[in-house]
C-alpha cells in the first residue's frame, strides 16, 4: 500500500469513527431520555459558544489533552504501551510545583524555563523505571506503567498533607507558586496561557522529528515491526524504546507541569481528572499522527467544556463525557478491524 | 487489652477490604492463564456495584444485588470480549475503553436515574453471617468467620479454581490456550471460545465484587467507587504468580495496606498513609523486577490470536 494510500484510509477511519460515535452517543442520550439534538446544541454552545467559551474553557482544557496524547502518540508509535501517563503528569506537577515554590527569588525567565525542566525531567524520571525493566529485565509495560500510576498519585497525594502542604495546614494542598514561576497568558484578558502554544510546538516537532530524522525513522521502525528492525540490524530496539519511552514520560510530565504553572498554580489531591487515560483516546483518533493529536486534543477539550453546559441547560450528566471517549476509541477499534478485514 | 481490640479491627478490615480484590483478581487469574489480560476488569466492577445497588433495591434483597451485579459485570466483559477475541483489537487499548466506558456510563445512569447531585441510596445491606465455632477463634475468629457471605465465597473459589486448573482437563486445555494458543487449537481446543468465557468469567467475578462493595462495605453507591481496584486486581494477580490461592493471599496483603488508611493511627503507626497504600505498588513492581512475572506469566498473555497481518 502506498503511502498517499495509507494516509487517505487513516482519514477514512477517523471520519468512520466520529460519524460511528456520534451515532451511538446520541442513540445513548436518546435511550437515557435525552433529546440528542437540543444535547449537542448545548455541547457546540459550551464548547463554542462565544470567545470566552472557545479561548478560556475549551483551549485551556485542551492543553493536558494534547500533550498526554502526543505522549502516548510517540509511545505507541514506537510500540511502547505507555498507560503510565496519569503517573508521569502527577509526577511532573510535584516537581513543577516544588522549584515553583523554592525558587521565588529567580527572575521569571529563568524560573519559568526551570519548572518546565522540572515537570519534563520527573515525567521521564517516573517513566524510566518501566523503560528500564522493559529493556533490562524484559518486563511488560502495561502492568508496570499502571503500578506507577498509583505511585505517582499517591505521591501527589503524600505531599499536599506532608512536605509540601500549604503554611497554614488546612486544606490538602501546597501554598502557590511564585509569581514568576507562572507561565504568561497567550491572549490577555483570557485564561489561555503560553502551554496551548508549547503543546502546539511539541506536536509539529514531533512529526518533524517522526518524519526526517534518523531517530525518527528508526521509532516507526521498531513501533511497525521490532523483529524485523532487530534482523536487520541496524537498529537497537532496545536503545530506541528507551528513548521513545522516556521522551514520552518527559511530555506526560510536562503536561503536569503546563498544567500546575499555567491554570492551578498550586498542587492538590485529583488535580488530573483522569487525563492520562483520556490521552489514549485522544492519541488513537488522532491515529497516532502528532499533527492530526493536536486537532483532537481541542476536539475533547471542547468536549469537556461542552459538558458542563449540557449539564447546566440539558440536565445531561457529565460523567456522560467519559462514556463517549470509551466510544470513540472503541469505534477507532471498530471501523480499523472492519477496514483491514475487508481488504484482506 | 485495647492493643488486641484495635488488632482485630484491623484484621477484620483487612480482610473485609481485601474480599473484593481476592474475587476480582480470582476472575481476572482465570482470564490471564487464557492469554487474555482485561484492563477493562474497573468498567466490570464499577457496573457490578451499580448493578449491585440498583437490582438490591428493585428485588428487594441484597441476594438480587448479587445477582444482577455479577450479570452486570459478565455483560461488560462480554463487550470487551466481542471487540478483543471477536474482532480480534488491541486487549490493552479495548480494555482501557471498557474502563473508561464502565466508569461513565454508570455515572451517567446513576445521575440520571437518582439526581445530579447523587443523593445517597438506601441499599439493602448484606449483613455479616458469623460462622459457628470457627468465629469463636481467638485473634482470627472474627476478622476471617464473621463476615459477609461473599468472603465466604471468596475463601470457597480459591481452592476450587485451584483444582479447576492444575487438576481438571479443562483447566489443562485453559493454560494450553494461555501458553501456546496455536498447539492447543492443534490439540483440538477451541482457543477463541475458550478465552472468552475465560473472560465473561472474570467479568462476572469482578461484578460480584462490585456488588460485594456495595452491599457489604460501603452500603450505598458513589460515582467512581471503585477507585482503581480493578487495575489492583490486575496487580494482585501478578503478586499471586497466576495461582488462585497464592492470588487470595496476596489480596488480602493489599487489602491490610488499604486497613491502615483507617487503622493506621489506632496501631500507633505515624506514617502517613498515603505512603502505605502506595506500599503494595512499590511491592508489586520488585516482584515483577525480581522475575516473578517473567517466569510465570502465561506466555500468550496480550496477543491476539490468530495472529494478524498489519
Amino acid at each position: 500500500m502506498t503511502l498517499e494510500m495509507r494516509r487517505l484510509s487513516l482519514a477514512w477511519t477517523a471520519a468512520a469513527a466520529v460519524l460511528l460515535t456520534l451515532a451511538l452517543a446520541a442513540g445513548s442520550l436518546w435511550l437515557g431520555g435525552f433529546n440528542p439534538l437540543s444535547a449537542g446544541a448545548a455541547m457546540m454552545r459550551g464548547a463554542f459558544g462565544s470567545s470566552t467559551a472557545i479561548l478560556s474553557i475549551t483551549m485551556v482544557r485542551a492543553v493536558p489533552l494534547i500533550l498526554t496524547g502526543l505522549a502516548v502518540a510517540l509511545a505507541f508509535r514506537a510500540g511502547v504501551w505507555n498507560i503510565g501517563a496519569e503517573g508521569q503528569l502527577y509526577a511532573g506537577a510535584v516537581a513543577a510545583v516544588w522549584v515553583g515554590l523554592v525558587g521565588g527569588e529567580l527572575p521569571w525567565f529563568v524560573l519559568v524555563p526551570l519548572v518546565l525542566a522540572a515537570a519534563a525531567a520527573a515525567g521521564a524520571l517516573w517513566s524510566a523505571v518501566p523503560a528500564l525493566m522493559r529493556v533490562r529485565l524484559g518486563v511488560g509495560e502495561v502492568i508496570t506503567t499502571i503500578l506507577m500510576n498509583f505511585v505517582g498519585v499517591y505521591l501527589a497525594a503524600y505531599m499536599v498533607v506532608g512536605p509540601l502542604q500549604e503554611a497554614r495546614g488546612v486544606f490538602n494542598q501546597t501554598d502557590p507558586i511564585a509569581e514568576a514561576a507562572r507561565l504568561p497568558l497567550l491572549v490577555e484578558g483570557t485564561r489561555l496561557h503560553v502551554g496551548f502554544l508549547l503543546a502546539v510546538l511539541i506536536g509539529v516537532g514531533m512529526w518533524a522529528m517522526l518524519r526526517w530524522t534518523r531517530v525518527g525513522f528508526e521509532i516507526r521502525a521498531v513501533g511497525a515491526a521490532p523483529r524485523a528492525a532487530r534482523v536487520a540490524g541496524m537498529i537497537s530496539a532496545d536503545r530506541v524504546v528507551l528513548i521513545a519511552f522516556l521522551a514520552s514520560g518527559a511530555i506526560a510530565g510536562l503536561a503536569g507541569g503546563v498544567q500546575v504553572a499555567g491554570v492551578t498554580f498550586a498542587l492538590y489531591e485529583g488535580l488530573s481528572p483522569g487525563w492520562g487515560y483520556t490521552a489514549i483516546a485522544v492519541a488513537l483518533l488522532g491515529g497516532l499522527h502528532p499533527i492530526a493529536v493536536i486537532g483532537t486534543g481541542v476536539l475533547f477539550g471542547a468536549l469537556g467544556a461542552g459538558a458542563a453546559e449540557m449539564q447546566r441547560t440539558a440536565g445531561i450528566p457529565q460523567s456522560w463525557v467519559t462514556a463517549v471517549e470509551a466510544l470513540v476509541i472503541l469505534s477507532v477499534l471498530a471501523v480499523d478491524q472492519v477496514r483491514r478485514r475487508t481488504r484482506a | 487489652m485495647p492493643e488486641a481490640v484495635v488488632f482485630i479491627a484491623f484484621l477484620e478490615a483487612s480482610v473485609r477490604l481485601g474480599v473484593p480484590l481476592a474475587l476480582a483478581a480470582m476472575g481476572e487469574t482465570i482470564t490471564e492463564r487464557s492469554g487474555v489480560i482485561n484492563i477493562g476488569l474497573e468498567g466490570s466492577l464499577i457496573s457490578g456495584a451499580l448493578g449491585g445497588a440498583m437490582g438490591a433495591m428493585a428485588l428487594g434483597g441484597p441476594g438480587g444485588g448479587l445477582l444482577v451485579g455479577a450479570a452486570a459485570g459478565a455483560f461488560v466483559a462480554f463487550v470487551f470480549a466481542a471487540f478483543s477475541i471477536g474482532l480480534g483489537t488491541d486487549q490493552i487499548i479495548t480494555g482501557t475503553a471498557i474502563t473508561l466506558g464502565g466508569l461513565g456510563f454508570t455515572g451517567a445512569i446513576y445521575q440520571a436515574r437518582f439526581g445530579t447531585t447523587g443523593a445517597a441510596l438506601s441499599v439493602p445491606t448484606l449483613a455479616p453471617v458469623p460462622i459457628p465455632v470457627l468465629s469463636d477463634l481467638p485473634l482470627i475468629g472474627t476478622a476471617l468467620f464473621a463476615q459477609a457471605p461473599t468472603a465466604y465465597l471468596a475463601y470457597l473459589v480459591a481452592p476450587a479454581l485451584w483444582f479447576f486448573l492444575y487438576r481438571t482437563e479443562w483447566g489443562l486445555e485453559l493454560r494450553a490456550v494461555g501458553e501456546d494458543p496455536d498447539a492447543a487449537q492443534a490439540a483440538g481446543v477451541r482457543v477463541l471460545w475458550t478465552r472468552f468465557w475465560a473472560t465473561v468469567f472474570g467479568g462476572t467475578m469482578a461484578g460480584v465484587a462490585g456488588a460485594h462493595l456495595v452491599l457489604a462495605h460501603a452500603g450505598t453507591f458513589a460515582e467512581n467507587m471503585s477507585a482503581g481496584r480493578g487495575f489492583i486486581a490486575i496487580a494482585v494477580v501478578v503478586l499471586g504468580r497466576w495461582n488462585p490461592a497464592l492470588v487470595l493471599l496476596a489480596a488480602f496483603f493489599f487489602g491490610a495496606a488499604n486497613a491502615l488508611q483507617f487503622q493506621g493511627q489506632a496501631l500507633g503507626l505515624d506514617l502517613p498513609y498515603q505512603l502505605f497504600l502506595a506500599f503494595p505498588y512499590l511491592l508489586t513492581l520488585v516482584a515483577l523486577a525480581l522475575g516473578v512475572g517473567r517466569s510465570r506469566a502465561p506466555a500468550a498473555l496480550a496477543l491476539p490470536w490468530p495472529k494478524q497481518q498489519l
